[in-house]
C-alpha cells in the first residue's frame, strides 16, 4: 500500500509554456508564441491527474523552498493574521511541507512521524539499484536474478555503532525487516511495507518498476525511522548497518495472524492431547470457548471483509469521468451509513476496557468490543475515503477551469492581435486595449489556479497518508485480537480440563478401591492445569502489554492527527483565501479600467 | 402557451412614444418569437445597406425543453433587438416598425400574409429560375456546372450557420438563386470571374468582417465552457463539503466543529460560484454571441450590395449589348426599322432599370459606411459593458471566497492551543 503516494505526482516540465504566457502578457507587441494557440491545450496538466508541485517556481511570491524545522514557529502562525505581507508569510510557511523524495536532506513527514524536538536524526536514503544473481546452489538450472539497492544511512543515535552506513539489501530482506518488526511490536502502529506486487513486476517496464520500488522503499524506511519507538529497533539497526547478506528469519504466515496466538502457547501444549510435544497441526488447538464460537466467526468475517476492503485503499487514479462518477455513487450511497456510524463515536476508553475477571463471560464483551473497534476504524476509513473522492473532485475542477481561463486569455490576446493590426476607425483601438486587459488578466488568473491546485494537492494529500495508516493501525489491533484469542483459549482449555478433573474426581469417590491409573490421570491433569494456568497468566500478561501498546500508540496517533488535521485545514484555508485575494485584485483592476462601459 | 409541440412563449411587448406616427404615447402587444423574426426579414428587404439587428437563434431542439434560462436569454435578446430597431435613424421611421408594435393580433396575421403573398410570387420566380438553371446545365459541359454548383455551395454555406440565422426561407434561396442567375449569365457572356468591386477598403473591410467571426467564434467557445467550469466546480465544492463534515464527525471538538464549519462553508462558496455561472452567462457569454450575430448580419448586408453591384453591372452590360444591337440593326436594314424601333424601346427600359439599379447599389455603399462607424463604436461600448462585468463578477466571487475561508481561521487557532 506504500506505493500510492507516488502514483499520482508526475513532473511535468511547464517552464516552456510559462515563459511563453510571461511574454504575452508582458510583451507589448504581440510577437506570436512559436505554437501559442496549440502549446497551452497540450499542456501536460491536461492530461495528468495531479498538478506539478512546483519546485523551482520562479514566481516572486514564491521563494525557493527552504528546509524549515517542521513545526511552524507560532510567530509565523501569527504573521499569517497580519494583512500585508500574510500573503508572503504564508506561502513560505507552508514549504516546509514540500518533500522532495529524492533529496537526502528531507525529512519524511508522515503521520507517524513525531516532531523533530529531539536531536537525534536517521536519514536514509534508497539508491542505485543493481541486478544480481542467485549465488546459493540450487536445482533450478540457471538461477534466477534480482535486484538490490544501496541503502545509505547518516545518524547520530547512541544505539548505531557509527554515524553512515552503506549496506546492499533487496527486496526479500525488507520483508523479513518488516515481519520481524511485526512481531516485536504487536500493538504497535508499525508502517506497512511496500507490496510484493508479483504481477506487476511481470507486467510493468522493468526500470519503472524499479523505480517504483525504489521509490516505496526509501518512503516506507523513512517512516520507520520516523516511528520513535521503531526507529531504536534492533531490528532496524542491523537491517541499516550490518553488512554483508541478512540472513533470512523464517517467519510464520503473517498474514493469518488470528491465529498466530498459537504460536505463543508453550511447546508442551502443542500436539492435541498428548503431552509428548508432538507438534500437530494447530489449528485444532486453538478452539474458541464455544460461547464466544459465533462472535468469533463474526469477527473472523468481518476482519476478511475489512482486509478486502481497505486492501483498496490506494486512492482511484481516475482513467475518465465515467469511471469517476460511479466511484462517486457507490461511495454516496456509503455515505448514510457512515454518517450513522460516525456519529457514535466510542472514546479511547472503550479502548481500553480490561475484563475485571478473566472468565468466559468476560470473554464475549471483549469479542463484541473488538468487533465494535474494528467496526468504527472501518467507518473512520470510508470517513477518509469519501474525503479522497471530494478532494479529487475539487482539484480536478479547480484544475479545469484554470485551463479554460487560459485559453479564453488566449483568444482574447489573438483577437486583440487582430484589432489591433486590423483596426481603422479609433473604437477599434479601444476595444482592443479594453480586450487587452481582459486576456491578460485570464490567462494570470490561470496560471494562479495552477498553482493554487499544486498546493491544494499537497495539502489534502495529508488525507492520504492516514488512509495508508489506517491499515497498520489494523494490523496492531489485530495483534491484540490475536493475543486476547490465545488467552481464551487457554481459559477454555483451563476450563475443559477443570471439568474433566471434576468428572474423574466425581467418578472415583463412587470406587472405594483406589484406581492406581485414574489417580495418575487426575494427577496429570493437576500438572497439566498448572501448566496451563501458567501459560494463561503469561498470555494475560502478553494480552495487557500490547494493549498498552496500542494505547500509547492511539494517544500518539490521536496528538498526531490532531496537530496534522489542524495544519492540514489551516494550510487548505489559507491557500484558497490566499489565491482568491490575488485573483480578486487582478480582476478588480480591470473591472476599474473598464469601470467607465459600467451602467448607470 | 400551447401543448407539446404546439407550444411556444409569448412575449410582451411596451412601447412608450412621442413619434407622432403612433397611434397613441403607450401600447402592450403580445408577441411570439416567429413575430420577431418576420419584423427582421421586412426590414432586411426594406433597408438594404443596414446592419440589422441580429435576433437570438431558432434553436428548435432546446425550444421544447423552455428552462428558465433558456427564457430569460431570449427574452434579453429580443428586448436588445427591438430597442436597437428604435434607435436606429433609418429604422426606427419604419412601417413594419409600427405595425409590430401595434398592430393586434389579426392585423399583424394579415401584414404577415401580405409579405408572404409577395413571397410567394418569388417563388414562381424561383421555379423558373430552377427551371433555366436546368437547361443550362444540360447544355453546358461539365466544367462550367461544376464551378456553379461549388459556387453554390460556399454560399450556402456562408449563409447557412449552425445558429439558424439564416433558414432556408424563399428568400434566402432567392438570393442564391440571383447569385446563380448572374453567373449564369456571366458564363454565358463569356466571363469567367463575376464581377467583384474592386474597391481595396471595401476589400479590406470583407476581410475584417469574415475573420473577426471566427475569432469570435473562438472566444465564445471558451466563455461558454468557462460557464460551464464555473457550474463543475461550485458542484465539486458541494460534494467536498459534504465529504468534510463527514470527516468532522470522525473527530471531537473542537476539531470536529471545524471541520463541520468548512463543509459548511464550501457548501455556502458552491452556492456563490453557481450564481456567478449565471452571472457570466447573461452578461459576459450572451453578449459575446451576440457579437457574433451582428457580425453576421453585417455579413448578410455585404451579401446584399455584393448582389446590388452585380445587377448593376449586368444591366449595363446588357444595355451596352442592347445598343450595339440597335445600332446593328438600324445600320443593315431599313426594313427592319420596326424591330429596330422595338429594341430601341426596349434600350431605354434598360436604361431606366440601370439607372435604378445604380442607385440602390450607391444607396446601400453609403448606408454601409455609415453603418459601419456606428457598428464599431457600439460594439465597443457592448463588449466594454462585458468586460466591466467579467471583471467585476469575478473580483466579486474572489473576494467572497477569499472571505468565506479567511473567517474559519479563528476557530482553527483555538484549535491548535
Amino acid at each position: 500500500m506504500m506505493g500510492y503516494e507516488n502514483q499520482g505526482y508526475e513532473e511535468a516540465h511547464l517552464y516552456a509554456s510559462k515563459e511563453q504566457m510571461a511574454s504575452i502578457v508582458l510583451a507589448d507587441d504581440f510577437s506570436p508564441p512559436s505554437d501559442g494557440s496549440k502549446s497551452f491545450p497540450d499542456d501536460p496538466l491536461s492530461s495528468s491527474q495531479f498538478v506539478e508541485i512546483p519546485t523551482n517556481d520562479t514566481d516572486p511570491l514564491q521563494p525557493s523552498p527552504s528546509k524549515q524545522t517542521l513545526n511552524p514557529s507560532p510567530s509565523t502562525i501569527h504573521s499569517i493574521l497580519d494583512p500585508p505581507s500574510y500573503a508572503e508569510a504564508v506561502f513560505r510557511s507552508f514549504d516546509f511541507d514540500s518533500v522532495d523524495s529524492g533529496d537526502m536532506n528531507g525529512q519524511d513527514r508522515s503521520p507517524l512521524a513525531s516532531p523533530s524536538s529531539s536531536s537525534y536524526y536517521l536519514k536514509i536514503s534508497v539508491s542505485d539499484p543493481q541486478r544480481e544473481q542467485e549465488q546459493s546452489a540450487s536445482l533450478v538450472p540457471g538461477g534466477s536474478s534480482y535486484f538490490t539497492y544501496l541503502i545509505t544511512t547518516f545518524t547520530n543515535m547512541p544505539e548505531f555503532s557509527g554515524t553512515e552506513f552503506n549496506v546492499r539489501r533487496r527486496f526479500k530482506d525488507v520483508v523479513a525487516l518488516s515481519d520481524r518488526l511485526a512481531e516485536s511490536y504487536r500493538g504497535f502502529f508499525i508502517p506497512l511495507r511496500p507490496d510484493k506486487s508479483v504481477v506487476e513486476s511481470q507486467v510493468m517496464q522493468k526500470n519503472e518498476f524499479v523505480e517504483q520500488r525504489r521509490a516505496a522503499l526509501e518512503k516506507y524506511l523513512r517512516r520507520l525511522a520516523a516511528h520513535p519507538v521503531i526507529r531504536k529497533s534492533e531490528e532496524l539497526r542491523a537491517f541499516l548497518e550490518a553488512s554483508g547478506k541478512m540472513t533470512l528469519v523464517r517467519t510464520t504466515d503473517v498474514a493469518s495472524r488470528m491465529l498466530d496466538g498459537a504460536t505463543r502457547l508453550p511447546k508442551q501444549l502443542l500436539g492435541g492431547k498428548s503431552l509428548d510435544g508432538g507438534t500437530s497441526d494447530m489449528s485444532e488447538v486453538t478452539q474458541p470457548a464455544k460461547s464466544g464460537r459465533d462472535l468469533f466467526r463474526i469477527f473472523k468475517e468481518l476482519k476478511q471483509s475489512v482486509a478486502n476492503d481497505w486492501g483498496g485503499a490506494k486512492p482511484p487514479i481516475v482513467e475518465d469521468d465515467k469511471e469517476f462518477l460511479e466511484k462517486k455513487a457507490k461511495l454516496q450511497d456509503f455515505e448514510q451509513q457512515l454518517i450513522n456510524v460516525s456519529q457514535q463515536v466510542i472514546s479511547c476508553s472503550f479502548i481500553m476496557y480490561t475484563p475485571t475477571r478473566w472468565g468466559a463471560d468476560g470473554a464475549s464483551a471483549i469479542w463484541i468490543l473488538l468487533v465494535m473497534i474494528y467496526w468504527y476504524f472501518m467507518a473512520i476509513v470510508g470517513c477518509y475515503r469519501f474525503y479522497v473522492v471530494g478532494a479529487e473532485s475539487l482539484v480536478k475542477a479547480q484544475q479545469d477551469i484554470g485551463e479554460t481561463m487560459g485559453q479564453l486569455g488566449l483568444a482574447f490576446v489573438k483577437l486583440t492581435k487582430f484589432e489591433t493590426e486590423e483596426a481603422i476607425y479609433d473604437s477599434q483601438r479601444t476595444c482592443a486595449a479594453d480586450m487587452k486587459n481582459v486576456a491578460t488578466a485570464a490567462v494570470k488568473a490561470s496560471r494562479l489556479y495552477r498553482e493554487l491546485n499544486a498546493q491544494t494537492v499537497k495539502h489534502l494529500d495529508k488525507l492520504h497518508e492516514y488512509l495508508g495508516m489506517m491499515l497498520a493501525v489494523n494490523n496492531a489491533f489485530s495483534d491484540r485480537s490475536s493475543a486476547f484469542l490465545t488467552v481464551q483459549t487457554l481459559l477454555s482449555d483451563l476450563s475443559s480440563l477443570h471439568s474433566r478433573i471434576e468428572k474423574l474426581e466425581a467418578a472415583s469417590l463412587k470406587i472405594f478401591v483406589g484406581d492406581s491409573s485414574r489417580i495418575r490421570k487426575i494427577e496429570e491433569l493437576r500438572e497439566t492445569v498448572r501448566v496451563t494456568e501458567d501459560a494463561k497468566n503469561c498470555a494475560i500478561i502478553e494480552y495487557e502489554r500490547v494493549k498498552e501498546n496500542n494505547r500509547n500508540e492511539l494517544e500518539r496517533l490521536d496528538k498526531e492527527r490532531h496537530d496534522d488535521f489542524v495544519n492540514m485545514l489551516k494550510g487548505f484555508i489559507v491557500n484558497q483565501a490566499g489565491y482568491a485575494e490575488k485573483m480578486a485584485i487582478v480582476w478588480e483592476t480591470v473591472a476599474e479600467e473598464t469601470s467607465g462601459y459600467a451602467k448607470k | 402557451m400551447g401543448n407539446g409541440v404546439q407550444a411556444y412563449i409569448s412575449y410582451k411587448v411596451t412601447t412608450k412614444t412621442n413619434f407622432p406616427e403612433y397611434d397613441g404615447p403607450e401600447k402592450i402587444v403580445i408577441r411570439r418569437y416567429s413575430d420577431f423574426v418576420w419584423l427582421r426579414d421586412r426590414l432586411f428587404e426594406k433597408y438594404k445597406g443596414v446592419f440589422i439587428p441580429p435576433l437570438p437563434e431558432k434553436n428548435t431542439v432546446e425550444k421544447f425543453r423552455f428552462g428558465a434560462e433558456f427564457i430569460e436569454m431570449r427574452r434579453q435578446a429580443l428586448d436588445v433587438f427591438v430597442n436597437r430597431i428604435a434607435l436606429h435613424q433609418e429604422l426606427q421611421q419604419s412601417e413594419d416598425l409600427r405595425t409590430f408594435l401595434q398592430a393586434d393580433e389579426q392585423l399583424l396575421v394579415y401584414s404577415k400574409f401580405e409579405s408572404a403573398e409577395k413571397e410567394y410570387f418569388t417563388v414562381l420566380d424561383r421555379t423558373e429560375i430552377t427551371h433555366q438553371l436546368e437547361l443550362f446545365m444540360t447544355l453546358c459541359c461539365d466544367r462550367f456546372s461544376r464551378i456553379l454548383l461549388l459556387d453554390l455551395q460556399t454560399m450556402e454555406r456562408a449563409r447557412s450557420q449552425e445558429t439558424g440565422i439564416f433558414l432556408k426561407k424563399p428568400a434566402d434561396l432567392m438570393q442564391i438563386f440571383k447569385g446563380v442567375q448572374s453567373k449564369v449569365s456571366d458564363v454565358v457572356l463569356g466571363k469567367e470571374k463575376p464581377a467583384e468591386e474592386s474597391d481595396p477598403e471595401y476589400e479590406k473591410l470583407k476581410n475584417y468582417i469574415f475573420q473577426l467571426e471566427d475569432h469570435l467564434v473562438e472566444a465564445q467557445k471558451h466563455a461558454h465552457r468557462l460557464v460551464k467550469r464555473h457550474r463543475e466546480l461550485g458542484q465539486s465544492l458541494l460534494d467536498f463539503g459534504k465529504a468534510v463534515k463527514l470527516l468532522g464527525n470522525c473527530e471531537e471538538s473542537p476539531l470536529g466543529n471545524a471541520f463541520s464549519e468548512l463543509g459548511t462553508k464550501s457548501e455556502i462558496l458552491s452556492t456563490k460560484l453557481q450564481r456567478e455561472a449565471h452571472h457570466l452567462l447573461m452578461n459576459f457569454e450572451e453578449p459575446l454571441k451576440d457579437y457574433i450575430r451582428a457580425v453576421q448580419s453585417v455579413k448578410a448586408t455585404i451579401a446584399e450590395r455584393t448582389n446590388a453591384f452585380r445587377q448593376n453591372c449586368e444591366l449595363a452590360e446588357a444595355i451596352k449589348f442592347k445598343e450595339i444591337d440597335m445600332n446593328k440593326l438600324r445600320i443593315t436594314r431599313s426594313e427592319k426599322l420596326g424591330e429596330a424601333q422595338h429594341e430601341y424601346e426596349e434600350v431605354v427600359t434598360l436604361k431606366a432599370d440601370g439607372a435604378e439599379a445604380t442607385r440602390r447599389f450607391e444607396k446601400i455603399v453609403k448606408l454601409m459606411n455609415e453603418e459601419i462607424i456606428r457598428f464599431q463604436e457600439q460594439k465597443t461600448l457592448d463588449m466594454g459593458l462585458a468586460f466591466h462585468e467579467f471583471a467585476k463578477g469575478q473580483a466579486d466571487l474572489a473576494n467572497g471566497i477569499a472571505g468565506a475561508w479567511r473567517s474559519l481561521l479563528p476557530k482553527l487557532e483555538a484549535c491548535s492551543s
